[in-house]
């Protein structure tokens, strides 16, 4: 009886000390927790300051992600979810559930960013990436016009394709149409997403494939090899935010607050580069990681604001749709 | 008795398939279909009946040349027929590539000659890939059609001095009206929901499937109302074929035989050369994408993750649960249908054509308000693949549990034979091969599916396919195609297990 008597109180003294440690449940996509990913050092880092438990939910990519908190609504667990890009914004903010992040952080992106509700923690540009031993075009109309095969991603199912899409749009506006249809001959094929595709330019099927101009850094710095390069777009280069924000329904808003500042201390930003393969929001004191500086840097960035790439997005789809559906 | 067990069955498999569509219906949604959605509809019906036509016409040859030939390796070709459909369809896909893409081996020799290139992108590629994936998955159905004509039959055809015209026409005609069906339209629904083949090798927006506006639907515009319309949309289709497949259907009615060994008569002359031929050019088909498959992903076995073996142990866990989960759900299903219900049959097929984006969105609404998904993740992921899989394990039970049931229905009957002793006695022995079948490829299927698990997943307790994707989404290709590499060999070995079981040991 005793030791029952013990071990109920032992139990009770447990659950209360695990009830002092709170909780930070961050919803994300999925390749940011994968052990190479900078999900597992942002934790470890953040754990070792906040005297919580940070717990990541994984859902997929990023528009995964935002059907993931549709789905659960104000309902979920999640105190902050991480990952969206600028494309998805706007819709996530009509469901309601994020809460204004009230900060104000000095960040290094290349466009002014101001959002109320989300917080930019990482970006890239969107470029083609090819072979060094290949002369790139200079711009749509000369990737049109060459006879160089490219692989894309399907704006249907996959943000780089969206993204690619919204460059289209926001370089050449009503003349869109008349760019996809010069790139129709030159599209080998469509991939529902960005994996596919990059996989399968790198086996040789196309001379481009739609990526970011950090791609080459992942081949340099982690496979010692150069022959991967960048095009530099004289359009410019369309840009894509990942952003992060909290939401309203959390039961640790400040835990919240912390998190996002922590996301972009040097302690995360570090991190970043070399796990995301993407340029921190904020670069860290350290600089950036040795190779970057070998990285292409367009001179001109494009990105629509959330409401623009919201409105034009079924417009583009279906000139999109048109221009390819041969 | 099998009747109310499958009866029950079938209600129950009716329940959640449908049930999770019902609730995605019932959320906030337009839920309206566009003419781009009809277009999708056409496009995925077009492709799909093409492929399983071809599939079926290339398997049917080739089953009968391994039915009525013997020869060395014979026994490992039959197993590894088994291998393409067990492969993750991107991995599938990059193998065909190595073989038919602008850098494969047949462009690079046609480079090599001066002739034109052929490109894979287009209707053609998708016709060709769901061949090389279902077309051995195919041959495999149609040769235990052969394998269970009765050697009395074939004994009686000899004695009559039957020529190969008219075994062809009085024995082996009757059994592939018999089974043919069933095949070409578990070919069919297969490919009616394949979604990244199609879009991979389709080459654009005009080789979109109903699959995908099902994605579109979720994720971009989050309009579940539509996206359950499509995904009954792509259910009423498969009712469709299931309706015209048993039109043509008809069973052979050979009667019961001794059990005697014998093999088919095995003609000389030019049908020896036209064997030798169709079983040389299937082989190497098939063998040309999975050892690219092999040669791909060696170089990564040595430079694996560490997360990639709880990730496989995860999935084997979830194989050795779910297979048999499914096939005894789906021996239930087959035994009740030859006893006269016929109207479980369409339903054991209808977790084929359901859609596994809606059917996951649906059991995560059902589960959320209650616990938090990551918790139920293994129970939900090992009920939606027995789902997933049963359909393959009733198909390949189905004609066989017919033939049990009017061959030895009536003695069992006289003889009072039911309940477990039945099925000791007579439904696992006479079983046995499909049911080894089924179950090795109900578990590979298992080994190698995404499905739904993405939606539930936690931080711990990845499946290898999950962690596949993860790789490739990291840009590391090369661990990737390792760990692709180890998927296969767990999930072939599993079905090599459970197969040869089945087999017991003798040729097949």
């Amino acid at each position: 009886m005793k030791v029952l008597c013990f071990a109920a109180g032992f139990l009770a003294f447990a659950q209360a000390a695990q009830a002092e440690t709170p909780v930070l449940d961050v919803l994300t996509y999925d390749s940011f927790i994968a052990e190479w990913g900078p999900g597992p050092a942002i934790e470890k880092a953040f754990e070792a300051e906040c005297g919580c438990d940070l717990r990541f939910t994984a859902a997929g990519d990023g528009a995964a992600l935002l059907a993931r908190l549709q789905l659960e609504g104000a309902k979920t667990a999640a105190d902050v979810v991480l990952g969206l890009d600028t494309n998805l914004t706007a819709a996530a903010r009509k469901t309601g559930l994020f809460a204004a992040h009230g900060q104000t952080p000095a960040v290094d992106l290349p466009v002014t960013f101001e959002d109320a509700e989300f917080l930019p923690y990482d970006w890239g540009w969107f470029a083609f990436v090819h072979n060094k031993d290949l002369t790139a075009p200079g711009d749509f109309k000369a990737l049109a016009a060459s006879d160089l095969k490219i692989v894309i991603q399907d704006p249907r199912s996959s943000t780089p394709g969206l993204g690619l899409l919204m460059w289209i749009k926001a370089a050449y506006g009503a003349d869109a149409p008349a760019i996809w249809e010069g790139l129709a001959d030159n599209i080998v094929t469509v991939t529902p997403g960005w994996s596919e595709a990059y996989g399968m330019f790198l086996e040789g099927e196309a001379d481009l494939v739609l990526s970011y101009t950090t791609s080459p850094a992942y081949h340099l710095i982690a496979e010692e090899d150069d022959s991967k390069a960048a095009a530099v777009f004289t359009e410019g280069n369309y840009l894509q935010v990942e952003v992060m924000g909290k939401l309203a329904s959390s039961d640790q808003p400040d835990l919240a607050d912390r998190f996002l500042a922590f996301m972009l201390s040097d302690a995360a930003q570090e991190v970043l580069p070399t796990t995301n393969w993407m340029y921190p929001a904020k670069v860290p004191a350290s600089g950036l990681p040795k190779g970057f500086e070998t990285l292409a840097k367009p001179e001109k960035s494009l990105l629509m604001t959330a409401d623009e790439a919201e409105a034009v997005r079924a417009t583009a789809l279906d000139e999109w749709r048109a221009a390819l559906a041969r | 008795m099998a009747r109310r067990a499958g009866a029950l069955i079938a209600a129950g498999l009716a329940a959640l398939t449908l049930g999770p569509v019902a609730v995605v219906m019932m959320q906030a949604g337009e839920g309206m279909l566009s003419s781009a959605d009809l277009a999708a509809l056409r496009f995925t019906v077009v492709q799909a009946a093409l492929s399983s036509l071809a599939s079926v016409a290339c398997a049917v040859p080739l089953a009968r040349a391994l039915a009525r030939r013997r020869f060395p390796g014979r026994g490992l070709l039959v197993t590894a027929l088994g291998a393409p459909f067990l492969l993750p369809v991107i991995v599938a896909v990059l193998g065909l590539l190595a073989v038919f893409g602008r850098a494969g081996v047949v462009n690079t020799a046609l480079r090599g000659l001066g002739l034109p290139e052929v490109s894979i992108f287009g209707l053609g590629g998708v016709v060709l890939a769901h061949v090389f994936l279902n077309m051995p998955l195919a041959t495999r159905m149609i040769l235990q059609g052969w394998q269970a004509v009765p050697a009395e039959r074939l004994r009686l055809a000899q004695s009559l001095g039957f020529g190969p015209r008219h075994v062809w026409q009085h024995i082996e005609v009757p059994m592939l009206r018999d089974v043919l069906p069933g095949t070409a339209l578990a070919v069919f629904a297969i490919c009616l929901t394949s979604f990244a083949v199609v879009l991979i090798l389709g080459g654009g927006p005009a080789a979109t499937t109903v699959e995908l506006a099902i994605y579109q639907a979720v994720r971009f515009e989050f309009d579940l109302t539509r996206a359950a319309l499509l995904a009954l949309m792509q259910v009423g289709t498969c009712g469709l074929a299931v309706a015209v497949a048993s039109f043509f259907a008809l069973p052979a009615g050979f009667g019961a035989g001794l059990d005697r060994s014998a093999d088919l008569p095995a003609p000389d002359g030019w049908r020896r050369i036209s064997d030798a031929g169709v079983i040389a050019l299937a082989t190497l088909f098939l063998a040309g994408p999975l050892l690219a498959v092999a040669l791909r992903g060696a170089p990564g076995l040595l430079a694996l993750p560490v997360s990639v073996w709880p990730a496989l142990a995860a999935s084997l866990l979830v194989a050795v649960l779910a297979a048999p989960l499914a096939v005894g759900a789906a021996l239930a299903l087959a035994l009740a249908r030859a006893q006269g219900l016929g109207w479980v049959g369409p339903i054991a097929m209808l977790p084929m054509a359901g859609s596994q984006l809606v059917l996951g969105t649906g059991l995560f609404l059902l589960v959320f308000p209650f616990v938090s998904p990551a918790t139920v993740a293994l129970p939900v992921t090992v009920l939606v693949t027995a789902i997933m899989a049963l359909p393959f394990a009733y198909r390949i039970l189905a004609p066989q549990a017919q033939v049990l049931v009017t061959d030895y229905g009536r003695l069992a009957a006289s003889l009072g034979l039911s309940g477990w002793p039945a099925l000791r006695l007579l439904v696992l022995p006479r079983l046995r091969r499909p049911l080894g079948f089924a179950l090795g490829l109900t578990g590979a299927l298992a080994v190698g599916d995404l499905g739904v698990i993405a939606l539930f997943a936690a931080e711990q307790g990845a499946t290898l396919p999950l962690v596949i994707s993860r790789l490739m989404g990291a840009y590391r290709m090369t661990q990737a195609a390792g760990a692709a590499l180890l998927l296969v060999i767990a999930a072939f070995g599993l079905f090599w297990m459970c197969d040869r079981w089945g087999r017991g040991g003798t040729e097949a």
